[in-house]
Order: C-alpha cells, then sequence, then structure tokens
C-alpha cells in the first residue's frame, strides 16, 4: 500500500464534496420530496421525472450542460463571474451544483418513500391538538422516518463519491480543488502507478461497502419494526 | 433462438478484416480527419476506425492489451516504451511529425499579444493546459513556463485537460480565459476562426517529436504497413503542412 500526500489530499476532498453536496440534498430535497408527495399540480409528474433523471442520464450530459451554462458567454456563467470574480467551471463550487444534480433522486426518491409511510391521520391529530410546523416535523414526521432519511443521506453521499463523468468533464483536475479521488485514480493508472492507484481504489472500495452495509442494515431495522 | 442471434450479433462489433484501428493523440482529431479521408480514397478496401486520446492514456491501454493496431503519438517515448515493453517492433517506428505550441484564447478582452508572459497577467484567471503527467503537450506546456521561470507563479491558476482537445475545448468554451495548445488544432477549419494565438518560441521547451509504430497485434494486419508508408507519403505531408506541424528529422 502507498498512500502518498497526494492521495490523502483528494480522498479528503471527496469526502468534502460528498458531505457539502449531502447536507445541501437534505436542504433541498426534504422539502422537495414532501411537495412532490403531496402537490396534486398537473404538472407534478414532469418536475418527479425530472427531479429523477440523473438515475439514468449519462454523467456527460450533465457535464456537457454545465460547461455551457458556467460559461462566461452564458448569462448564468457572466452572473457568475460578475459576482466572485472566476468561472464555476474548475471550483469547488462548480463541483457542488454538478454533485447534487447528480444525487439528487438518491436523496429524493427514498425521502419520498420515507415520508409517505407517515399515517396522515396522525399529523392531522397533532395538527387539531395545536401543534406547529415544526413540531410535527421534530416529533412526528422526523422520528417515524429517520431510516428512510438515513437511507437518502447515505445514498446521496456514496454517490457523490462515486462521482466521475461530471468532474472529469467540469473539474480541470486541479489538486486540493476538484482532483477528487476517482480521477486521481484515473491519472494514477495512465501515469502507470499500480500501487498508487491500487491503494486509492481500495479505499473507494471499503468506503463504497461500508456505506451500502449502512444502508441494508437500516432497511432491515425497518422492516423488523413493522413486522 | 432468436434472442440467441441478436446476442451474438450484439458481441460481433470486434474488429474484422479490412479494418485497422489507429489510437491516436488528441493534436491529431482534426488533422485526422483530413488524413483518413485522403488514405481511404487511396485504399478504399480498408476501413479506419479511429481513437483519439491522451498518448499516455493510450499507452497504458495498450500495455493492458487494447486492440489498437497502429498507435499515432505525441511524442517519442510513448512509442518507445510500448517497443521496449515488447508490444510493438523497433523497426515500425516512424517519426511523421513534430508539434507546436501556442498560447490561445477566445475571450474578445483577453489580451495575450505578448505571448506566454501575457498569461501572468491578473485578468487571465484560468489557463489551461493538458495533464503533464500523460499529455506530452501538457508537459511541453509545462517546460515552457518553468523555462520562462513563469511556473510558479501561474500554477494556481492551471486547470489540467485530460488531453489537448478537452484543453482546447476548456478555452474555446471560455471556461477559461487562456492556454497552451497544439497549432495543430488552432489552424483546423474548425477553430480557425475562433480567437487568436501566439506561438511559443521553440526552444522553450523539448522539441515535440510525433513518433507511430505498429503494435503486436498491428503486425499481422497488412493494412498496418499501408498506413505507415502513407503518413511519409507526399500527400500526408501536404496536410500535416495544413495543420502547421514541421517536418521530422
Amino acid at each position: 500500500m502507498a498512500f502518498s500526500p497526494e492521495i490523502w489530499q483528494s480522498v479528503l476532498l471527496t469526502f468534502r464534496l460528498a458531505t457539502v453536496t449531502t447536507i445541501l440534498l437534505v436542504l433541498i430535497g426534504l422539502p422537495l420530496a414532501h411537495w412532490l408527495n403531496t402537490s396534486r399540480g398537473r404538472g407534478i409528474i414532469f418536475l418527479e421525472t425530472l427531479v429523477t433523471l440523473p438515475i439514468v442520464l449519462p454523467p456527460t450530459v450533465i457535464g456537457f450542460y454545465l460547461l455551457i451554462f458556467f460559461a462566461p458567454q452564458n448569462p448564468l456563467g457572466a452572473a457568475w463571474v460578475g459576482l466572485t470574480g472566476h468561472t464555476l467551471a474548475f471550483s469547488f463550487t462548480g463541483l457542488v451544483i454538478g454533485s447534487v444534480i447528480y444525487s439528487l433522486p438518491f436523496a429524493v426518491q427514498p425521502f419520498q418513500s420515507a415520508l409517505k409511510a407517515i399515517p396522515p391521520t396522525l399529523i392531522e391529530a397533532a395538527r387539531i391538538s395545536g401543534a406547529n410546523w415544526g413540531q410535527i416535523f421534530w416529533h412526528i414526521s422526523l422520528p417515524i422516518a429517520r431510516r428512510g432519511i438515513g437511507t437518502g443521506i447515505i445514498l446521496s453521499f456514496a454517490h457523490t463519491v462515486g462521482e466521475f463523468g461530471v468532474v472529469l468533464m467540469l473539474g480541470g483536475a486541479i489538486p486540493g480543488v476538484t482532483k477528487v479521488a476517482s480521477i486521481q485514480l484515473y491519472d494514477e493508472v495512465q501515469k502507470l502507478n499500480y500501487a498508487q492507484a491500487h491503494s486509492i481504489a481500495l479505499v473507494l472500495l471499503v468506503i463504497s461497502f461500508a456505506l451500502i452495509l449502512a444502508i441494508s442494515l437500516l432497511q432491515r431495522h425497518r422492516d423488523e419494526e413493522i413486522h | 433462438m432468436r434472442l440467441l442471434l441478436i446476442l451474438l450479433a450484439a458481441f460481433a462489433g470486434d474488429l474484422r478484416a479490412g479494418e485497422l484501428s489507429v489510437a491516436a493523440a488528441s493534436d491529431l482529431v482534426y488533422c485526422l480527419e483530413e488524413l483518413h479521408a485522403a488514405f481511404e480514397k487511396e485504399h478504399p478496401a480498408i476501413d479506419l476506425k479511429t481513437s483519439t486520446g491522451s498518448s499516455g492514456n493510450f499507452f497504458a491501454q495498450i500495455k493492458n492489451g487494447a486492440p489498437f493496431d497502429v498507435f499515432l503519438s505525441a511524442d517519442v517515448s510513448y512509442p518507445e516504451a510500448v517497443i521496449k515493453a515488447g508490444l510493438a517492433d523497433e523497426e515500425s517506428l516512424s517519426r511523421y511529425a513534430v508539434g507546436r505550441l501556442v498560447v490561445w484564447a477566445t475571450g474578445e478582452k483577453t489580451d495575450i499579444s505578448s505571448g506566454l508572459t501575457s498569461l501572468s497577467n491578473a485578468a487571465i484567471k484560468k489557463i489551461a493546459i493538458a495533464n503533464p503527467d500523460h499529455a506530452p503537450y501538457g508537459r511541453a506546456a509545462k517546460a515552457a513556463l518553468q523555462y520562462f521561470k513563469m511556473w510558479d507563479q501561474v500554477e494556481p491558476k492551471v486547470v489540467y485537460g485530460e488531453n489537448i482537445a478537452q484543453t482546447a475545448q476548456f478555452i474555446e468554451t471560455g471556461n477559461a480565459d487562456a492556454g497552451i495548445v497544439a497549432l495543430a488544432l488552432v489552424l483546423s477549419p474548425k477553430l480557425a476562426k475562433v480567437g487568436r494565438w501566439v506561438e511559443i518560441p521553440g526552444e522553450s521547451y523539448p522539441r515535440l517529436e510525433q513518433a507511430a509504430v505498429v503494435t503486436r497485434r498491428g503486425q499481422d494486419n497488412p493494412a498496418s504497413a499501408l498506413y505507415i508508408a502513407f503518413l511519409r507519403s507526399a500527400k500526408a505531408r501536404e496536410i500535416f503542412d495544413r495543420f502547421g506541424f514541421r517536418l521530422p528529422q
């Protein structure tokens, strides 16, 4: 095993990206899941399809469109450059945006099914008893849906750790900024540094295994609670 | 039964007789379109399958048994390494062109009139070069910046393209303000009218001698020898000239 400082840097960067992305996905995903569950609007099916799309969409499609949107010739890209002085491409923020889109369905879908499992009568009863929105969320929705929400959180994190195509198209492989572990692995293979490549691959393998194992345990607990 | 036939047909995409698979460095991506059109005109029976990418990537792939007959690198060291690994014949090594480096920018306001030294201007925030770890043009770009003692200063602004074509794409879209690319790319019909370029003096980086080899696998393919001969033909030379490649020694 060979763990150079560059490897640690890329692994830590991957964790940072996955953590920031996951926090954002909880903040965006929970209200979005609730809205998708409860809205009866006609356009909702299209929105739901759009949210689910990244499951099947080639990452290069996301990478390509983002690269176009981020370009300073584009109004969005120009606005960002005007605001911050640099482009979104090749920046950590740019990768976070890409990752949030890329992992969105992996948060929203488990959130949706978790929230669906809460009996509406329970919410109704709480509301009649005078509980406010916040109390209902913290004391009723969250405790009941916690395993499903946990699944969404772990899946979002794991899926972001596994990101490659979007970052390859958008990142520019800057050490410590956009050169995540999967890109570092790709570079080490091209340099024929198989020892380094093995180290990164093993780290990613163990992390991914542990995360999926955690989800399986969560699911099993939930099933036991139901039966 | 029908399902089995569909399955078989799906697997039948491998190379057939009369086909030649060419792995080529990304600086050739546009030049190759014309080269291959000319080659197929001369040899209508041969169907060329072209892959482009970074030379280092192809070297790693060939080492792992990639099915390429001919490898056109952007340098000499990767083809030599293929030979050293016993995966190509020494006699097939053929120097076909010498590449040139340019500073390129597409933004209307970006000033690169003083060439490489322009890159240290504060107005240029992101500079794209190819990854020096596995792209010869990236290595040359870094060498040129080091030659002019600019590397330490500009390194924080550098972003790395996976190969020289992606590097050009970063600049073309404007996501990078400027960068260092192959002259062959900016002279291509596709990019000739896009932005401005300034050549980087040849003494500032190791000569970009580009060589081709026929792989062990390609030795059994009679089209390989025809292809190498074509690279040295007057017709090919005329195309290389148009894309700004110098004559190899």
